[in-house]
């Protein structure tokens, strides 16, 4: 069938198509914050979240849950290469050749991500030593390839940016979450202040909570806690949700 | 019409070609975040190597203010030849230990930093050694009778978070303060990292616990601290002989 189009009709297609690289197709012609588009947003906080839903993205909830700060930074890192990789795989989703699309999205993540390091290095170097290679493992963050691959090479651009904030967003929510609770009961802290007072060497000079003889919890920081606080973080999420548990 | 430009997307010519656009696309892009960012990096790197310095002497401040606070405590930074000598060519601060170690011995030189606070003289050694992933680094300060630590600081590129990595926390640096270097008979021994909970209040034993599961990276500080020392031995000699001498 190719064959038989004509010269023109086959300019007048590659015109049609270079409009649609750039603006979107019929489809997405709706509302900026159409019903659809929110819930490109909205989904991944709860019905799909990448985290407890799909579990997805485990490895960096572990590594980097420790603190507040990080876990923070981590987030904000991952919205933005997971929305611009989204984004840039969308724009170029009838380009790219379908037998090396893998390591195409690869490539677009990965210099997403030397992009994100080199500009924390030179603007928050600290948290940057502190996330020390979890950043170059963003990379690896089966959630991104798992949004080019199933979502950004079907759907249009601003769809696809959209999807990548949403589902960064699930991601991010879940490792505050996490993070929250393990500084809190791991070292007393919260982004490094001491709200549980301070603990000193003895019960005597010790301030707030630790005068009644409380202690922190070591386990909390180290890495399997934060898989059970996953864990109850996916038991909590079901009960309120019931349609998450599975039928058979 | 779609398989039409699927089929185009698919040939072998398309497919190189986008991949090479791509790659040059892509390199000159992350090339030039690079190149625009490295001076506000190398500025980053700078503030902390004077943080750090700093920190051996019990002087803790964020990375912002060590610049001037490095101006009015560190007195002398001296580059020394292997022999002792100082090497007045070469810029102590700007002296790139790695560089320096891959010379041959003769030839090396190394930095020293010297401070004083209220009164007191300290004698600051960069460190510089190999952990169990990469390379790791520290600065050690000497009180003035070059035996008794100050304090130690350390980093490492990229040793195991949680483990290894813990090396530049505060409280494994704190193991070292007040620990001796030379034994009774003036021998260069200095601070090995071990097993077994040695006792934490003999600062006399030359030793210091070690960090569970990092047992390579805590025997790379105890290789890398006798290693470097030994290298600063002709200039403390010349300093003693000079101290006896004026005595």
């Amino acid at each position: 069938m190719a064959k038989e189009i004509s010269a023109t009709s086959e300019e007048k297609e590659a015109k049609k198509k270079e409009m649609i690289l750039f603006l979107s197709n019929t489809a997405e012609r709706e509302h900026f914050l159409s019903k659809n588009n929110r819930k490109l947003l909205s989904d991944p906080l709860n019905d799909n979240n990448p985290i407890t839903v799909q579990v997805l993205g485990i490895c960096s909830a572990l590594a980097i849950t420790v603190q507040l700060e990080p876990a923070i930074v981590m987030a904000l890192a991952v919205t933005a290469v997971m929305a611009f990789s989204n984004m840039i795989v969308s724009i170029l989703r009838n380009l790219i050749p379908n037998r090396i699309r893998i390591i195409v999205q690869l490539i677009i993540v990965a210099s997403l991500v030397i992009l994100v390091d080199q500009v924390l290095k030179a603007y928050a170097y600290d948290v940057s030593k502190q996330l020390s290679v979890f950043v170059g493992l963003i990379i690896t963050n089966c959630i991104i390839m798992g949004r080019l691959e199933a979502f950004a090479l079907g759907n249009g651009v601003y769809k696809s940016f959209l999807d990548g904030i949403g589902n960064a967003a699930g991601y991010g929510i879940i490792l505050i979450i996490v993070a929250f609770f393990r500084e809190l009961l791991g070292s007393g802290k919260l982004f490094g202040f001491e709200v549980l007072g301070h603990k000193a060497a003895t019960m005597a000079e010790s301030t707030g909570l630790y005068s009644f003889g409380y202690e922190n919890n070591g386990l909390m920081l180290l890495s399997p806690m934060a898989l059970i606080i996953v864990g109850i973080l996916i038991w909590v999420q079901r009960a309120r949700n019931r349609k998450l548990i599975e039928q058979n | 019409m779609e398989e039409k430009s699927v089929n185009r997307t698919n040939t072998n010519g398309y497919t190189f070609m986008f991949a090479i656009i791509m790659v040059v696309i892509v390199g000159s892009v992350l090339a030039f975040a690079a190149t625009s960012l490295q001076p506000l990096q190398n500025e980053n790197v700078r503030q902390e190597k004077m943080q750090n310095i700093l920190a051996t002497v019990g002087i803790e401040v964020d990375r912002a203010g060590s610049e001037v606070l490095y101006n009015q405590y560190i007195t002398e930074a001296i580059a020394l030849n292997s022999d002792g000598s100082v090497n007045e060519k070469a810029d102590a601060f700007t002296v790139d230990l790695a560089k320096q170690l891959k010379r041959p011995a003769q030839e090396q030189v190394f930095p020293l930093y010297i401070a004083e606070i209220e009164g007191e003289k300290y004698f600051i050694v960069p460190l510089r050694g190999q952990g169990l992933w990469d390379a790791i680094w520290g600065y050690i300060a000497l009180k003035d009778d070059v035996n008794t630590i100050k304090g130690a600081v350390f980093d490492h590129k990229g040793e195991t978070p949680g483990l290894g990595a813990e090396i530049t926390q505060v409280w494994f640096r704190e193991r070292f303060t007040d620990e001796k270097i030379f034994d009774e008979n003036g021998n260069l021994i200095g601070v090995s990292v071990v097993k077994g909970s040695p006792d934490p209040t003999d600062k006399a034993d030359f030793k210091v616990d070690a960090i569970s599961g990092a047992t390579i990276t805590g025997d790379g500080v105890s290789d890398m601290i006798s290693e470097r020392l030994q290298h600063y031995l002709p200039y403390f000699k010349k300093q003693q002989e000079i101290k006896v001498a004026i005595q």
